[in-house]
C-alpha cells in the first residue's frame, strides 16, 4: 500500500537536484566590479582590450580577482567598493570615450553554475535601487510639426509653378489652401501630388464662393512619421544613457508612442533625469575667421556678437552669435559617402524655407565657413565647421572631408538628435534610493523568515508527522519557487518577495485539505493506509479547483497590471504552479517513503484524529 | 493537537437570515462609506508626485512644511513614513512642471533649509498614466470576476458561480469600505491584494461546494439544508487552520515588510477574515436561497462516472 511508483521518484529527484542548482547562485554575495562595454558600434571589445585593461590595472597597483570577456564586454572583478571607484576612475581616463565604463555589482558564484544558466534571481528597481522613466513622445508635436513644414513647402511650390492662391496655412494637422477660382485648384492639385506623394488631398467649397484645398498626411505616412520619431528618440536615449555609465540599461519601446527607460543601480538620479531630459538644438552660425579677433577672444575680450567655443579637435573657435538656420528646418541627416571622392559624408536635408535661407547665405559666403551647433541645457558644442566651396540650392547640403565613417554616423546622430522630431516628456517615474533597496531586501526576507518559522513550529505541532512532511513540502516549495524565478530571470520586486511570503501561506492550503481529509477518514474508521490513500485522493480535485481560481486572478494581475503589480503577480502564478507539484506529488512522495513500505500500518501519525463517539481519553496521539 | 471537536452537523443554514443580514448592513456601511468619503486614491492612480526623505535624526514637520510652501506648488501633505526619521511629501500635479524639475526643487528647498536631507525615493504619475493605472485595474477586477464565474458555472452549476461571486465581490467592497472610513491610501499594490484576495476567497466558496456536492452523493435522504449544513461543519477545521496559516504570513508581512506593505498587507488581512465568513456562510446560503437541488449536482456527476472518472461510494 501506498507505494510509488519508481519513475515519479525519479521526477521528483530530478526536480529537487534542478531546483538546487537554479537556487544556489542566490546564496553567493555580490562583488563590486568594473564593467568595459563600447559606446559606438564600430568600437569592438576584443581580447586585446583586455589585455590593455589588465596591463592598465596592474600599472596603477589596483588589485583585481579577475578580468573576464563576455557578449557584453569586459568585466574586472574587485576586492572592494573603494578599489572598485579607484578602478572606474582610472580605467575612464586611459580608455577615453569611446568606452562606456560602469560600477556593477556580479555574483560571485562559481564559473559552472553560471555555465549552465544558473544565475541569481533578477533584483527589481524597488530593490536594488535605481531609476525607471515611461516616457511619452508627443505624436501631435511631431505631426504638427510635420504640416508646418508641408505648409511653407506648398507655399513656394504654389509661386514656383506659378499658381494663383488667395492663402495657405495649417489647421490642426492639414493644409489648407484657398483659391480665387476651380481652374487653379485643380492646377495646384496636380502639382501638390506629383511633388508630395505623401499627402491626400480633398476639395472643399466652402461659404462665399471660395474653393478650397485640404491637404493632410496620408495614414501610412503618419504611421512612418510616428515610428520613426519613436525610433529617433530611442538611439537618442540610448546615446544619452551611454553617457551616464549605467551597466546594466534598458531602453524599450511601450505601445505605440512610448519608450521605458530603466537604470538600475544609478546612485546619481538628478543627473540621470537631467541627462534624459534635456533638449537639444541644432543651430547653424557662421564662423568668425578674423585672426585678430580671435587673439583677442584669446586673451578673454570676446568681441561683440561672437562666442567663444572649441571644436572637437580642441582648437578654438570665434563663432558670430547670429544663427542662420535652426534644427527644425533640417528634415534629416544621414551618414553616407561622397559620390564623387567617395570618402564619407554626411548628407543633410533641408525643408523649402531652410533650402531657400541656405541658399541665400552660402552664396554670399563662399569660401567662409560656417559652424553647426548642438545646444544643449544652455551649453554649445561645435560638431563640425565645414568651408563654403559654393553656393548650395535646392535643400540637400553635404558636409564631407577631414572625416571618418565613424565620426559621420556621430554627426549624422547629432544633427538629428538636434533635430528632434518630437518631444519627450516623463509621465512616470520611479526612482529608488540604492540605500532604500537594501532595506527594502531586508524587510522582504524578513516577512518570509518569521512568517515561515511560525507557521512550519505550528503545522508540525498540529498534524505531527503529516504536519513534518508538510513543512518539507514547503520548504520544496520555496525552493522551486527561488529556482525558477532565478531560471526565467523573472524580476523580483518587493511586493513579489510579499508574494513568496503570501504563496507559502496559500500553498499550506493543499496540506491541510489533505492531513484533515487523512483524519476524517481514520475518524469514520478507515485503516491507515487507506485512510492516506483516500486523503489526497479526495483533497486532489478540492486543491485543483481552488488553485484555478486563484490562477485567474493571477492571470488577470500578470496582464493588466504594470510595474510593482506585475512583481506580485509573476511570482504569485509560479508560487501556484509550485505548490500544486510540492504539496501533492512531492508530499506523498515523503508520505509513500514514511509509510509506504510498512505491509501492516495501524498508525499514521496525523495529530490527534479525535472521534466524536470515543472519549478524548481514549483517543490515539 | 486539535482544535475542532464537532459532534454534531451545526444548523448554520437555520440562521441564514441573520448572516445575510449581517451581511447586508456591512456592505451597506462599505458603500455608503465609499460614498461619502471616496477612497484616498494614491499617486498611482490620482497622478502627482511622492517623495521620500529621510534626515538620519527625527523630522521637525513644521520646518519641512514652511520649505516646502514657500515653493508654491499647490496642496501637498507631509507625513511621517515609517520612522520619525522619514518624511513623506505628497505634491498634486502641476501643470507645465516636469516631475524631474518638482522633486529637485523640492530637495534643493528642502537640503538648503537642513542639510542631511536624502532623497530615497521619488515617484511620479502623469495624469494620463494614472488613468490608464486605474482604467486596467478595474478591467482586471472586470475580467477576474468572469473568469471565476465562468469556471466555476463549468465546473459546478450556475448557482454556485452565481453565489460566489456574489459572496466575494462583497469581500471587496467591504475591504474597500475600510480604506475608504479610515481613509488609508488606496495604491497599486493595495489593488493587486484586493484582486489575489478575490481569488483567494473564491477558493474557500470552491472547498464548500465540493462538499456540498460530495454530501448529496453521500447522503441520499438527507434535507438541503441539512447537507449545507454538514458541508460547512466538515470543512469548518480545515477552512480555520488554513486561513489562520495565510493570516500569519500576511501578519509577518504587515509586521517586517516595511511601510511600502502595510496597507497591502492590511488589505489582505481584512479580505482573509471577511472571507471566511462571507464564503462559508453568505456563499452557502445564497446557494440555497438559490434553490440548489440534489438533481442539479447529481446529475452532473453520472455524466462524469460514464466517461470514465471514479465516483466513490
Amino acid at each position: 500500500m501506498n507505494r510509488y511508483p519508481l519513475w515519479k521518484y525519479i521526477v521528483i529527484a530530478v526536480a529537487l537536484v534542478i531546483g538546487i542548482l537554479y537556487m544556489l547562485p542566490n546564496f553567493f554575495p555580490d562583488v563590486p566590479a568594473v564593467q568595459i562595454s563600447s559606446s559606438k558600434s564600430a568600437v569592438k571589445i576584443d581580447t586585446a582590450l583586455l589585455g590593455t585593461v589588465e596591463d592598465d590595472l596592474k600599472a596603477a597597483n589596483i588589485p583585481y580577482r579577475g578580468a573576464e570577456l563576455d557578449a557584453v564586454g569586459i568585466k574586472v572583478r574587485l576586492p572592494d567598493l573603494d578599489t572598485q571607484v579607484h578602478a572606474k576612475d582610472l580605467l575612464t581616463q586611459k580608455l577615453g570615450d569611446n568606452y562606456i565604463v560602469a560600477l556593477n555589482l556580479l555574483s560571485s558564484s562559481p564559473q559552472w553554475l553560471a555555465s549552465i544558466g544558473a544565475l541569481p534571481m533578477y533584483l527589481g528597481l524597488d530593490l536594488r535601487g535605481g531609476v525607471y522613466f515611461l516616457l511619452q513622445v508627443d505624436m501631435k508635436g511631431a505631426l504638427d510639426k510635420a504640416a508646418d513644414r508641408y505648409t511653407t513647402d506648398i507655399r513656394s511650390l504654389m509661386r514656383e509653378k506659378k499658381i494663383l492662391y488667395s492663402g495657405v496655412g495649417r489647421e490642426g494637422a492639414n493644409v489648407v489652401l484657398r483659391f480665387k477660382d476651380d481652374g487653379e485648384r485643380t492646377k495646384a492639385r496636380n502639382a501638390i501630388s506629383i511633388a508630395f506623394p505623401d499627402l491626400q488631398l480633398r476639395e472643399q467649397d466652402a461659404a462665399g464662393g471660395e474653393s478650397r484645398l485640404v491637404a493632410g498626411l496620408k495614414p501610412e505616412a503618419q504611421t512612418r512619421i510616428s515610428e520613426g520619431a519613436v525610433q529617433q528618440n530611442m538611439t537618442i536615449l540610448r546615446n544619452r544613457v551611454n553617457e551616464l555609465g549605467v551597466a546594466e540599461p534598458i531602453i524599450q519601446q511601450q505601445g505605440a508612442d512610448r519608450v521605458v527607460v530603466q537604470l538600475p543601480g544609478v546612485q546619481d538620479t538628478a543627473r540621470a533625469k537631467d541627462i534624459l531630459g534635456r533638449t537639444a538644438t541644432l543651430e547653424i552660425r557662421m564662423v568668425n575667421d578674423d585672426p585678430a579677433a580671435i587673439e583677442q577672444a584669446r586673451n578673454g575680450q570676446v568681441p561683440f556678437g561672437n562666442d567663444l567655443y572649441t571644436d572637437r579637435n580642441g582648437e578654438p573657435i570665434l563663432v558670430k552669435r547670429q544663427v542662420v538656420l535652426t534644427g527644425d528646418r533640417i528634415s534629416d541627416a544621414q551618414s553616407g559617402f561622397d559620390s564623387r571622392t567617395n570618402e564619407p559624408a554626411v548628407h543633410v536635408t533641408l525643408d523649402a524655407a531652410g533650402a531657400r535661407i541656405f541658399r541665400d547665405v552660402t552664396r554670399e559666403n563662399v569660401g567662409k565657413r560656417m559652424a553647426i551647433l548642438l545646444v544643449e541645457k544652455g551649453k554649445a558644442e561645435v560638431i563640425t565647421a565645414p568651408v563654403i566651396r559654393e553656393e548650395i540650392g535646392g535643400g540637400r547640403v553635404q558636409i564631407s572631408g577631414r572625416m571618418n565613417t565613424r565620426e559621420a554616423n556621430d554627426i549624422a546622430l547629432l544633427m538629428r538628435a538636434g533635430a528632434l522630431a518630437a518631444p519627450m516628456e516623463i509621465v512616470e517615474e520611479r526612482t529608488v534610493g540604492p540605500s532604500l533597496g537594501k532595506e527594502n531586501i531586508a524587510k522582504g526576507f524578513d516577512s518570509v523568515k518569521y512568517g515561515f518559522l511560525v507557521l512550519a513550529v505550528f503545522i508540525c505541532l498540529y498534524y505531527s508527522v503529516m504536519g513534518v512532511i508538510s513543512t518539507a513540502a514547503l520548504v520544496i516549495n520555496l525552493m522551486l519557487l527561488v529556482a525558477i524565478l532565478s531560471m526565467l530571470q523573472a524580476t523580483l520586486t518587493l511586493p513579489g518577495m510579499a508574494a513568496i511570503a503570501l504563496t507559502l501561506g496559500m500553498a499550506i492550503d493543499a496540506n491541510v485539505l489533505i492531513n484533515e481529509r487523512i483524519r476524517e477518514e481514520l475518524r469514520w474508521g478507515a485503516t491507515p493506509h487507506a485512510a492516506i490513500q483516500a486523503g489526497y485522493e479526495r483533497a486532489w480535485g478540492t486543491i485543483l479547483d481552488s488553485n484555478v481560481t486563484t490562477m485567474i486572478a493571477g492571470i488577470a494581475l500578470l496582464a493588466f497590471g504594470s510595474g510593482p503589480v506585475r512583481g506580485f503577480a509573476v511570482v504569485h502564478v509560479l508560487g501556484i504552479l509550485t505548490s500544486m507539484f510540492s504539496a501533492v506529488f512531492v508530499s506523498r512522495g515523503i508520505v509513500a517513503l514514511v509509510y509506504g513500505r510498512r505491509r501492516k500500518l495501524d498508525h499514521v501519525s496525523v495529530g490527534q484524529a479525535w472521534h466524536p463517539q470515543l472519549e478524548p481519553s481514549m483517543a490515539k496521539s | 493537537m486539535e482544535f475542532f471537536r464537532i459532534s454534531r452537523d451545526i444548523p448554520f443554514m437555520r440562521h441564514a437570515l441573520v448572516f445575510n443580514v449581517i451581511s447586508i448592513i456591512t456592505f451597506v456601511a462599505a458603500v455608503v462609506f465609499l460614498a461619502i468619503f471616496g477612497l484616498n486614491l494614491g499617486v498611482d492612480f490620482r497622478g502627482g508626485t511622492v517623495i521620500e526623505v529621510n534626515y538620519g535624526h527625527a523630522v521637525d514637520f513644521g520646518r519641512v512644511r514652511s520649505a516646502v510652501d514657500k515653493l508654491n506648488l499647490g496642496e501637498f501633505s507631509v507625513q511621517s513614513f515609517g520612522s520619525s526619521e522619514t518624511a513623506l511629501i505628497r505634491l498634486p500635479l502641476k501643470e507645465g512642471l516636469s516631475s524631474a524639475q518638482l522633486s529637485e526643487k523640492v530637495m534643493g528647498a528642502l537640503k538648503a533649509d537642513d542639510p542631511s536631507a536624502t532623497q530615497r525615493r521619488v515617484e511620479f504619475v502623469g495624469p494620463q498614466v494614472g488613468k490608464e493605472l486605474y482604467e486596467n485595474g478595474a478591467l482586471a477586477l472586470l475580467l477576474v470576476s468572469i473568469g471565476i464565474v465562468i469556471y466555476l458555472a463549468l465546473r459546478f452549476e450556475w448557482r454556485f458561480a452565481v453565489a460566489s461571486i456574489i459572496a466575494n465581490l462583497h469581500d471587496v467592497v467591504i475591504i474597500l469600505g475600510f480604506f475608504a472610513l479610515f481613509q488609508w491610501e488606496f495604491s497599486l499594490p493595495v489593488l493587486a491584494a484586493v484582486l489575489a484576495v478575490l481569488g483567494y476567497s473564491v477558493n474557500e466558496s470552491v472547498v464548500i461546494a465540493d462538499r456540498i456536492r460530495e454530501n448529496f452523493r453521500k447522503m441520499r435522504k438527507a434535507s438541503v439544508t441539512h447537507v449545507i449544513d454538514s458541508a460547512i461543519t466538515r470543512t469548518l477545521s480545515r477552512t480555520i487552520i488554513t486561513h489562520g496559516s495565510t493570516l500569519l504570513m500576511v501578519l509577518s508581512i504587515f509586521f517586517f515588510g516595511g511601510e511600502t506593505l502595510h496597507h497591502f498587507s492590511l488589505a489582505l488581512a481584512i479580505g482573509i477574515c471577511f472571507g471566511i465568513y462571507s464564503s462559508a456562510l453568505v456563499m452557502a446560503s445564497l446557494v440555497m436561497w438559490l434553490g440548489v437541488s440534489r438533481e442539479d449536482l447529481v446529475r452532473s456527476d453520472r455524466k462524469r462516472a460514464l466517461t470514465g472518472d471514479k465516483v466513490l461510494p
